[in-house]
C-alpha cells in the first residue's frame, strides 16, 4: 500500500487526508497561500475565479453545521458550485454502501470531495477509490484526523507568534477522543515546535500518546507554565456516559481555563478553541471572551486555509 | 490404488523422521516408509525428487461458512482451498448460521464434507445453544453426532457462572472447551490493539488486559473444574507468560495461535488497511515475539490459519466498520516456512506446529505418518516462492494482509485417505 496516500506522484498534495506524514513545506505552502486570501475575505466583493465551472461536494456522513459552512463559503468565494450532502440523513440510511455513494456522486463530475464521517480512515477509504481526477479533503473522520482545522490553527498560531520554532504549545482536554488534537501534533511537530504539551486526565488519553512527540501532563498548573500557545478541545457531554469523567462541574475545576489558571502561562500566550465552545466546561467566558483569545480570528482564518487548500489541490 | 512417492524428503515430527525416504502407500493407507514392501506395484509413481513430504496438515480453525454464510464463501470453495494448501484435516468453530448447536446440522455438514472426498471436518460444537451464552447444548448428543470439541468462538461469554458450569458439564464426559481468551467489556468496540497505531490512527482501542482478565477467569476456572481446555489465538505476551506459568502448574491446557500473528503486528495497519482488521487484533512487536517464543518453547502447541473468508464488499468499508477476518488455508505452510527460515528453525520443529501438535489438541488420528495410518499427505517444494494474488487464491475469501506478497513453499500435490485430491 502506497505510504503516503496523500500525495500524487511528483510528490505534490493529491488529497488532504491528515497532517500526518506531509513535509513542512507543503503545510507552509498552504499557509503562504492562505495569507493572500486573508485580504479577499475581508473585500467588498468577496469573490475570486480560482476554481469557476469547478464542482465541490461536501459529503457529511455525520452532521456538522459549522464545518460544512465554512466549506461552503470558502468554495463559493473560488466560484466554484457547490453541493452540500447531508448523507447521515439518506441514501446511507437505505443501506448503499459508503462507497456506492461516492462512486455516483463522482458520476455526476465531481471535481473535489470534502468528507465528513464518524468512521476513522473514511476519507482514506474514499481516496483510494475515487478517479484519479477527484481530489478529496478530510473534514474529520472519526477520532482520526482534521487537517484543515489543525491548519487553521496553524495558520492563526504564526499570525500571532511570527515563528513556530521557539514556542511552547500546550492541547488541553479530550485528547483520546479529538480528531483536532491529532491532527494538531502532527502539525506542529512538523512545523518545528520544540516543546508540544498535552493535559488531560489518564481516561481522556490514548495509550503511548508520547510516541507522538508530546509531553504528557495530568496537571493544569505544571502543564500550562510558560506556554505561548494554548490550544483547548471540546467536551462532549457524552464522556460522562462512558465512565471517562464523572461529571463537567469536576472537570471545569480541574481542566477547564479560567483567568487564574491562563495566568500560569506566558503574559503573551494566546488561547485557541475549535468550537462550539463549552462555556464552563472546557473554557470560562472571561478567558473566552477575554483578550488573548483568538477564537473569532480562527473562524475568519478557517475560510482563508480552506481557500488555500482548495487551490492548491485543484492546482495539482 | 497402490502410490508410491519417491525420493521426497520424509519429516514426520511425531515420529521424529526427516530423510529422504520413499512412500508406499496401499488402498489408502501408508505401509512403508523407506525399504519397499514385497511384490509392490505402483499404479502411480510421485517423482518426490526436491520436495518435502509431510503429514496433511491439520488446521484447528476454518471457517467453512456453511450453513447460512454461503455469500462468503462455500463448502466447496473452501474445501478445494483447504487442499491447496495441504490441509486434509480441519476443524470448524460453530459460528456458522444457524450455529453448529443442533446434532442435524453437524450430520448434515459432516455429510456433505463427506461427499466431496477432499480434507476431513472435524465440527467443533457450540458450547451454549445459539452461541448466546445462556444456556448449554446438548453436548453428548452432538458429540455422537461429530462434534470434537466445544467453543463459543468469537461469541465472548458474558457469564463467568455459564463459563464455569460449561466447564464442569464438559468435563463431565470429558470433553474440551475451547475458549478465545477476551473480556466484552473491556473489548467493547475495539478494532485496534491499544497501542501506538490506534492512538495514530483514532481507532477504538482493544487492551492487553482483556485478553489476560480472560485468561485469567478460564485458567483459574479449568483449575477448579478439571476440565480440559483449549485456548483459541492468545495474542499478547503477556498471555503466554501466564499461559506459560499454568502449564507449569501442569493445568491441562493448550494454545494455539492464528500464523497471521507470528508475523504481523500493529504496524501493518498502515493507512487503515481493512485486511489487517483481526480478531484479536494484532499486537506489538514484542507481543509477535513473545508469541514466537512461546511457540519454541511448547507454551503454544499449534498454529491455525483462522481461516475467515470475508466478501469483498464487507473489506471495502472504514476500518472500523470492515468486517474483521482474513483467508488463510492456503498461506498456512507457506507463513510457517517463513517463520521457520526467519527465526533458523528446523523444518521438522516447524511442521509439528500444523501437523502432530494440532491432531493432539483435536484427539483425531492424523498428522502423523505411521504405519497403518490413512495416507493423509501434503507434499510441497519449500523453495518455489509464490505470489498471493486474489485471482490465484483458490478459497471465495481473498482477504489477507500478505495480498500481493511473495511467499515461499507451494503445495504441489496433497494426498487425502491416499487419493490425489490436489495437485499444483
Amino acid at each position: 500500500m502506497n505510504n503516503n496516500p496523500q500525495l500524487n506522484k511528483n510528490g505534490e498534495l493529491q488529497h488532504l487526508l491528515t497532517t500526518e506524514g506531509l513535509p513542512a513545506s507543503i503545510l507552509l505552502n498552504i499557509l503562504d497561500t492562505a495569507e493572500s486570501f486573508v485580504g479577499v475575505t475581508a473585500r467588498d466583493i468577496k469573490k475570486v475565479p480560482l476554481l469557476r465551472g469547478k464542482s465541490i461536494f461536501n459529503l457529511f456522513f455525520e452532521p456538522s453545521t459549522r464545518t460544512r459552512t465554512t466549506f461552503e463559503i470558502a468554495a463559493k468565494r473560488l466560484s466554484a458550485d457547490v453541493v452540500n450532502l447531508n448523507i447521515a440523513a439518506s441514501s446511507q440510511s437505505k443501506g448503499e454502501t459508503l462507497l456506492d455513494t461516492v462512486n455516483n456522486l463522482s458520476a455526476m463530475h465531481a471535481d473535489m470531495f470534502v468528507v465528513r464521517h464518524s468512521q476513522s480512515g473514511a476519507a482514506h477509504l474514499i481516496a483510494r477509490h475515487v478517479r484519479p481526477e477527484i481530489h478529496v479533503i478530510n473534514a474529520g473522520d472519526g477520532r482520526h484526523a482534521h487537517p484543515t482545522q489543525a491548519l487553521l490553527d496553524m495558520f492563526t498560531i504564526r499570525r500571532y507568534k511570527r515563528n513556530f520554532r521557539n514556542l511552547r504549545v500546550a492541547i488541553v482536554g479530550d485528547i483520546l477522543h479529538s480528531r483536532v488534537a491529532r491532527s494538531q501534533i502532527h502539525a506542529l511537530t512538523t512545523l518545528g515546535v520544540p516543546e508540544v504539551r498535552i493535559i488531560a486526565p489518564k481516561t481522556l488519553l490514548p495509550a503511548k500518546v508520547e510516541r507522538l512527540g508530546v509531553h504528557v501532563y495530568h496537571d493544569m498548573a505544571q502543564g500550562l507554565k510558560d506556554v505561548d500557545v494554548l490550544l483547548m478541545l471540546r467536551l462532549q457531554n457524552e464522556r460522562m456516559l462512558g465512565a471517562c469523567l464523572p461529571s463537567s462541574e469536576e472537570y471545569f475545576k480541574h481542566y477547564g481555563l479560567t483567568q487564574e489558571k491562563l495566568a500560569l502561562a506566558k503574559q503573551d500566550s494566546i488561547v485557541l478553541h475549535p468550537g462550539p465552545m463549552n462555556r464552563g466546561i472546557e473554557i470560562d467566558s472571561a478567558v473566552a471572551d477575554g483578550k488573548q483569545s483568538v477564537i473569532l480570528p480562527q473562524v475568519t482564518f478557517g475560510i482563508a486555509v480552506r481557500m488555500a487548500v482548495m487551490t492548491i489541490l485543484a492546482g495539482n | 490404488m497402490r502410490i508410491l512417492i519417491k525420493n521426497g524428503r520424509v519429516i514426520d515430527p511425531q515420529n521424529g523422521m526427516d530423510a529422504i525416504n520413499d512412500v508406499f502407500i496401499i488402498a489408502g493407507k501408508i505401509v512403508a516408509i523407506g525399504a519397499e514392501p514385497d511384490c509392490f506395484q505402483a499404479n502411480h509413481v510421485i517423482n518426490a525428487k526436491g520436495l518435502v513430504v509431510c503429514p496433511g496438515l491439520v488446521d484447528l480453525s476454518v471457517r467453512l461458512r456453511e450453513p447460512g454464510l454461503e455469500y462468503k464463501a462455500t463448502l466447496e470453495s473452501e474445501m478445494r482451498a483447504a487442499v491447496a494448501g495441504g490441509i486434509t484435516s480441519l476443524a470448524c468453530p460453530p459460528d456458522t448460521d444457524p450455529p453448529l448447536d443442533e446434532p442435524g446440522l453437524v450430520e448434515m455438514l459432516k455429510h456433505r464434507a463427506k461427499s466431496l472426498n477432499q480434507a476431513h471436518v472435524y465440527p467443533i460444537g457450540a458450547l451454549t445453544q445459539g452461541l448466546k451464552g445462556e444456556r448449554l447444548t446438548e453436548m453428548a448428543e452432538l458429540y455422537d453426532a461429530g462434534c470434537v470439541a466445544f467453543s463459543q468462538s468469537d461469541k465472548l461469554l458474558l457469564d463467568t457462572r455459564v463459563m464455569m458450569r460449561a466447564m464442569q458439564y464438559a468435563s463431565t464426559f470429558g470433553f474440551s472447551v475451547w475458549l478465545r481468551p477476551e473480556d466484552v467489556s473491556l473489548a467493547n468496540s475495539g478494532v485496534a490493539h491499544d497501542g501506538e497505531v490506534a492512538t495514530r490512527l483514532g481507532l477504538p482501542a482493544i487492551p492487553v488486559c482483556a485478553e489476560t482478565i480472560a485468561l485469567s477467569n478460564i485458567v483459574l476456572i479449568a483449575r477448579e473444574t478439571g476440565a480440559k481446555v483449549h485456548l483459541c489465538r492468545v495474542s499478547s505476551a503477556e498471555g503466554v507468560a501466564m499461559l506459560r506459568a499454568a502449564r507449569q502448574q501442569g493445568l491441562p491446557i493448550t494454545c494455539d495461535v492464528a500464523a497471521n500473528y507470528i508475523h504481523l503486528t500493529e504496524m501493518d495497519i498502515n493507512f487503515f488497511d481493512s485486511n489487517c482488521h483481526l480478531v484479536p487484533p494484532l499486537r506489538g512487536l514484542s507481543d509477535r515475539d513473545a508469541l514466537r517464543a512461546g511457540l519454541m518453547d511448547g507454551t503454544i502447541d499449534a498454529v491455525c490459519s483462522d481461516h475467515a473468508p470475508v466478501d469483498e464488499d464487507a473489506k471495502l468499508l472504514p476500518f472500523g466498520e470492515s468486517e474483521a477476518g482474513a483467508t488463510g488455508l492456503e498461506l498456512l505452510l507457506s507463513l510457517i516456512l517463513k517463520w521457520a527460515e526467519e527465526m533458523k528453525i528446523p523444518l521438522i520443529v516447524a511442521l509439528s506446529k500444523i501437523t502432530s501438535g494440532p491432531a493432539k489438541i483435536l484427539g483425531v488420528k492424523a498428522g502423523h505418518l505411521s504405519l497403518g495410518t490413512a495416507a493423509d499427505l501434503c507434499i510441497f517444494d519449500p523453495d518455489q516462492y509464490w505470489k498471493v494474488e486474489a485471482k490465484t487464491l483458490v478459497s471465495q475469501g481473498k482477504n489477507t494482509p500478505f495480498l500481493g506478497m511473495e511467499l515461499q513453499g507451494r503445495v504441489k500435490y496433497t494426498l487425502a485417505d491416499g487419493i490425489i485430491v490436489y495437485e499444483d
